[in-house]
């Protein structure tokens, strides 16, 4: 088992036939994803990667049957992007563009959950399951297949996890990057119960950051439903307030949203506590014994 | 991005909100000509910084004319305005508001925000203006309202009812209250803010609703499509080195360490700010390099780390993703001898192809250490900044 992704999964790709679409379409197709097409408004018809170009997400869903999508559009068009993809009814929905306003994602939030359908991201590195399918940017070859769930708000810092528990032969089950953004599609709490509900997956990282209050909800959550070790790092004990550090999200506002915070609720809720970045795997290592 | 009181104002004039006659001024010999186009024998005048706590530092005064108005604009203009929301150095006084007076009945607090735990425009109103809303949350939770607005429906008529009664509105300033409400939000909404705040909003001695500050906050991300609004940016109230960044489209904050960070992703990048500290060391500042570090980004970013003279010691920490350490590390050595870097740089590469990008590194003509191991580096540059 697995969550969200599995060698089942039939991928579209958004805005197939731009730069950055082809080279991690390229990537995702020599890593075994089953990528079924494309598309690129206006380029219907012709093939791209050897795969077929479509007009429209309908028009794809009725001929090639995709259930998971991947956003690689300009943020400016990705509410339009996402909202075809649900309205066409692809279940799992990846948006990897950085940038999208915050105003359209509480509206693209509002739909994707009246619809019942799942949403990753914006500005995200995307899911990967080792071994069976990578949908995103990822690099795959650090990945190994193992007991460990990842969700991670910050790309790099995925990275950095995933090679330590690599290293150490435990291995990921799925990984996933919600990204860095205020409104994400899906929150560490909605990963969580998936990774709760999941036999494969023994232990869970949680990597979070300064900014909002999602780690502090997904302690909460943890301690009323979650039985699996959780394992956390958060990043920007040393952030000054009221900066943005480069992810949209992550702002200490109002004296609220700081790293020492979430770690002492975190810690309050029975969350193991990686100190330093270089410990994220060696603190799994101890708690799996 | 944040905007001046003055073009909040001239933002809230546009929505039909309530504010006051007033002249901008942006040299001190306008200062009469716009006291007598506002008219009266009063004026409050307001020194326009990217700050809050003016009042307190001086930086706005009653004045009874003229006169006084000049006097005030050339004692503030092109000065640093200092309080206690601004760093020591305070921020430059780009220009001089000049208001009408306003006699204040009471003052009220309204603000608006995007909340992400509940993803809906929340409106905060009490009946406590003109002091921190902080303090009020926490010593008179009670005097505090939260209002969200549904985006489906928008904000609706017994919301504003709501508002009014924590605000003790009487039936007139009710009634005022509910036809400002939608023009709040439309100015939210058109304008992709992030933040909108009124403190204080007033009712003045005649019994009518008034704003008599304006915050707002628009969120970055959008402003592609709010050209107005990038037309308002002020350049004066931001540091000029996180400005040079962004012309790169760099992530950049300077902070207040010696020890310069090079990092590619936002969270690694606080994470290599918290390992530096971790192990006794100050970073001089955050930097995301962006996912792909190609030479061009990695020289400019080198650029912005050593315009800042107490950078002592460079620390370079890149996981190689997609694109592989070896190139990596040929566009870093590119960059050091475009730029001509005169500290020493640790450079630590992991990920893809590491060891042949660590052993480009270190086959190097310039004194850069390669080290594979982030504990290694960080304890490094700890070393050499000291």
């Amino acid at each position: 088992m697995s969550i969200l992704v599995n060698k089942d999964t039939r991928l579209l790709v958004q805005g197939f036939t731009g730069s950055q679409a082809t080279m991690h379409s390229e990537q995702a197709i020599a890593y075994g994803t089953n990528v079924v097409g494309g598309v690129t408004p206006g380029k219907g018809g012709s093939l791209h990667l050897d795969k077929p170009v479509f007009n429209s997400v309908l028009e794809a869903k009725e001929l090639v049957n995709p259930n998971a999508a991947i956003i690689f559009v300009p943020a400016p068009f990705c509410k339009d992007s996402i909202l075809e993809a649900a309205e066409a009814g692809i279940e799992l929905i990846i948006c990897i563009t950085e940038g999208v306003p915050t105003l359209d994602m509480l509206i693209v939030k509002e739909k994707i959950d009246a619809l019942g359908l799942k949403l990753i991201g914006p500005n995200c590195p995307g899911v990967i399951t080792p071994g069976e399918a990578k949908l995103g940017i990822m690099p795959g070859d650090i990945h190994l297949r193992g007991s460990v769930g990842i969700i991670s708000r910050s790309g790099t810092l995925t990275y950095e996890a995933v090679k330590q528990t690599t290293d150490l032969g435990l291995g990921q089950s799925t990984c996933v990057g919600i990204g860095g953004d205020p409104i994400p599609g899906s929150s560490f709490i909605d990963i969580l119960k998936l990774f709760q509900e999941d036999d494969e997956t023994k232990a869970i990282v949680l990597v979070g950051e300064i900014g909002g209050s999602a780690e502090e909800e997904a302690a909460d959550f943890i301690a009323s439903y979650v039985t699996k070790p959780v394992i956390s790092y958060i990043a920007g004990q040393t952030a000054p307030a009221g900066k943005r550090m480069g992810h949209a999200g992550a702002i200490i506002a109002g004296g609220k949203g700081t790293a020492a915070d979430k770690i002492a609720k975190l810690k309050s809720c029975g969350v193991h506590i990686a100190d330093n970045l270089l410990e994220i795997g060696n603190t799994v290592k101890a708690v799996l014994g | 991005m944040n905007l001046h009181e003055y073009q909040g104002k001239q933002l809230f004039a546009e929505y039909h909100l309530p504010v006051s006659n007033s002249q901008v001024i942006f040299s001190a010999d306008e200062a009469k000509e716009a006291c007598s186009k506002i008219g009266g024998c009063k004026w409050v005048v307001k020194a326009q910084v990217h700050a809050g706590g003016r009042g307190k530092a001086g930086g706005v005064k009653l004045v009874n004319s003229p006169e006084e108005a000049e006097a005030f604009a050339l004692n503030w203009l092109g000065k640093q305005l200092v309080t206690y929301q601004t760093d020591a150095n305070g921020q430059k006084v780009s220009a001089i508001l000049i208001e009408s007076c306003t006699d204040i009945a009471k003052e009220l607090y309204l603000s608006a925000v995007i909340d992400r735990s509940s993803r809906k425009i929340v409106f905060i109103a009490s009946s406590e203006g003109g002091v921190n809303i902080e303090d009020v949350a926490k010593n008179s939770p009670e005097k505090i309202i939260y209002e969200s607005i549904d985006p489906l429906t928008g904000p609706l008529p017994f919301q504003a009812r709501r508002i009014s009664k924590v605000l003790g509105l009487n039936s007139l300033q009710s009634k005022q209250f509910n036809q400002m409400l939608p023009n709040f939000v439309r100015l939210f909404q058109e304008k992709d803010l992030s933040l909108l705040e009124i403190n204080p909003l007033v009712i003045k001695e005649d019994g009518n609703l008034h704003c008599l500050d304006a915050k707002i906050n628009i969120d970055s991300n959008a402003l592609f499509r709010q050209p107005k609004l990038v037309e308002m940016r002020d350049p004066s109230q931001e540091d000029p080195k996180e400005q040079e960044a962004a012309k790169f489209d760099l992530s950049y904050v300077s902070l207040d360490g010696n020890i310069g960070c090079m990092v590619n992703g936002a969270g690694l990048a606080m994470g290599t700010m918290d390992t530096i500290k971790f192990f006794g060391g100050d970073p001089a500042n955050f930097l995301d390099v962006g996912g792909t570090a190609t030479q061009e980004r990695v020289a400019n970013a080198f650029k912005i780390i050593l315009a800042d003279p107490k950078v002592k010691v460079v620390l370079v920490n890149i996981f190689g993703g997609i694109v592989r350490c070896d190139l990596i590390a040929k566009g870093i050595l590119a960059a050091i001898d475009e730029v001509g870097v005169n500290v020493p740089v640790i450079v630590r590469l992991e990920g893809n192809n590491a060891e042949s990008g660590s052993a480009i590194i270190e086959e190097s003509n310039y004194a850069i250490e390669s080290l594979n191991n982030l504990q290694e580096a960080a304890k490094r540059a700890v070393e050499l900044a000291q």
